[in-house]
């Protein structure tokens, strides 16, 4: 597999502070990609920078082998945008917005009007295609700016938070295209604070924290990687001391999720044999008893707490 | 080349169909005007050839510097400056469209002052100089209404409190309501500085036969402005851009 996205000791500073500091990676072609981070990490600077909205401070990138520094504009033209936040224009219809995003991207006019028609269609949006943006709903709105995203049939698609506070429904549509296009050979880079998300989607993620990259992986390699977190999830009938549980031979740590309590262990099999014993000489029932190996979310909050 | 006009002329036709009605371009691009035209006129017995061409001028400039001025901020507002980044086009290209806009505003509004004149009897000596001077100026104060708009702001109110604070003290030394002949020397070298002056000239020259600057200063003074404001324009909104983000 080629890499259509090479970035190379890219570096911004900030008013002498250092946003993005000497990242390197590259992005498979077909792959999605997923950029995590915590806010402030950089993640939003990064993305501005691989899809030429801002200029580095220092470092290249190059996008399906054009220098985003040299040729900006070939660049540009094939890729997909969909930011953070709705940025279609809510004086203009939806069809308009899409018409103006073709004609900034030079697809012709036939190809434009077939395209907006297709992309209506899927995204469930052709009945309003002649109203205003300003009378949609935010899962409308992120819908649109989605479909604009896709005008030019971009090489590459940059999805910012795609999901992000939209209702089920409307994510679910989201997540489910970014699989059809992965399946059409597609690069998608996307940007997620739902770890579950990238879990589900991403071939790759990328841990960025402080503006540096904590780890590059695939998800499960990850959670390998990190090790020594598998846990048991138990729940009593009844509220129980925690500090009995945490005396238990073999636990690392306790932590509470709600009624359910996680009990961080090298050797399971023993924590349960020794769940079993405590909730009988206490005449407690169990509810839920599972064991459950780290999840993106532990492997996230690991790196990012260390770093 | 010709992709990017293309595509700048896209940002025109989405300007035009997004800004024109909004309310900062009908207050400061056609009410100001006409307001500060009549408390001019209203009880002074001048002649109309001479009252028309400072109305003209005065038009042209109000209405191309209002439009660009409320575009940049109310596009840093939206966040649809951040997809216009993204976009394959440069700053540039942005700014041409913007500019485009702007002179078509100019142009459409300067037609109702040369109705009302030619409804008044007026004859106009010179339409091709006239036509060439409105086209010209139109150009040159979208360029400069691109200046002010590269405040990195998303207020527009702030952007057009500072273009006001340029735009009026130019229409009081450009040779509007007193014709620069009449002016002191200093206040002839003040308004030798104004693009203003050049144009208003310009429609003296076409409505009354003669101007105070030959016919090739005008048009020669017009094209440096506008050149030099372009330049000044684009270095500036490129530095402000990613400000605006």
């Amino acid at each position: 597999m080629k890499n259509v996205i090479e970035v190379k000791e890219l570096t911004k500073h900030y008013n002498g502070l250092t946003a993005v500091d000497h990242i390197n990676f590259e992005v498979e072609e077909g792959e999605v990609f997923g950029f995590l981070g915590p806010n402030g990490a950089g993640k939003t600077t990064t993305v501005r920078m691989l899809t030429g909205v801002i200029k580095p401070s220092s470092g290249s990138v190059s996008v399906m082998g054009f220098d985003l520094g040299r040729h900006p504009i070939r660049a540009k033209e094939t890729m997909g945008v969909v930011p953070e936040l709705s940025n279609a224009y809510t004086e203009l219809s939806a069809w308009n917005n899409l018409q103006f995003t073709a004609e900034l991207y030079g697809v012709p006019k036939r190809e434009a009007k077939s395209r907006a028609e297709e992309l209506l269609t899927k995204f469930d949006l052709y009945d309003r295609k002649d109203h205003k943006v300003k009378t949609f709903s935010k899962g409308m709105k992120q819908k649109l700016v989605t479909a604009m995203s896709l005008m030019n049939d971009p090489d590459i698609l940059f999805l910012d938070e795609p999901t992000s506070g939209l209702d089920v429904r409307s994510a679910r549509l989201i997540k489910e295209m970014v699989r059809e296009l992965r399946d059409t050979g597609k690069t998608i880079f996307l940007t997620t604070h739902y770890m579950d998300e990238a879990s589900q989607l991403c071939n790759r993620v990328a841990i960025i924290n402080h503006g540096q990259i904590a780890a590059i992986d695939a998800p499960e390699k990850l959670k390998v990687r990190i090790g020594g977190l598998q846990y048991v999830e138990v729940s009593f009938t009844a509220p129980v001391d925690v500090s009995d549980l945490r005396a238990m031979a073999g636990i690392a740590g306790v932590r509470m999720s709600g009624d359910k309590i996680q009990l961080y262990t090298d050797e399971p099999d023993r924590t349960i044999r020794g769940l079993v014993d405590y909730s009988r000489s206490f005449n407690l029932e169990i509810v839920t008893l599972n064991t459950l190996t780290p999840t993106l979310e532990d492997v996230f909050v690991k790196l990012t707490e260390e770093e | 080349m010709i992709d990017q006009m293309r595509r700048a002329y896209a940002i025109a036709k989405k300007d035009v169909r997004i800004y024109y009605l909004k309310g900062p371009v009908i207050i400061f691009g056609v009410l100001s005007p006409a307001f500060l035209f009549l408390a001019f006129m209203i009880g002074r017995d001048l002649p109309i050839d001479f009252l028309l061409a400072g109305l003209l001028g005065m038009t042209i400039f109000f209405t191309s510097t209002s439009v660009a001025p409320v575009i940049a901020p109310t596009e840093t507002q939206t966040r649809n400056l951040e997809r216009l980044a993204a976009a394959p086009i440069s700053v540039t290209t942005i700014l041409f469209g913007d500019v485009l806009a702007s002179v078509l505003f100019g142009i459409a509004i300067s037609l109702v002052p040369i109705l009302l004149g030619m409804a008044l009897g007026v004859t106009i000596m010179h339409p091709f100089i006239l036509a060439l001077g409105i086209v010209l100026a139109a150009f040159c104060f979208s360029a400069m209404g691109l200046i002010f708009s590269s405040a990195p702001t998303s207020m527009t109110s702030t952007v057009m409190m500072l273009s006001m604070m340029v735009k009026f003290p130019l229409v009081f030394i450009s040779g509007i309501f007193i014709p620069v002949q009449e002016l002191p020397s200093w206040g002839q070298a003040l308004a030798s500085l104004s693009p203003l002056t050049y144009i208003t000239d310009l429609c003296r020259y076409s409505f009354q036969g003669a101007g105070y600057y030959p016919v090739m200063v005008d048009i020669g003074a017009l094209l440096v402005f506008l050149a030099v404001f372009m330049v000044i324009a684009i270095k500036l909104h490129e530095r402000s851009l990613p400000k605006r983000l």
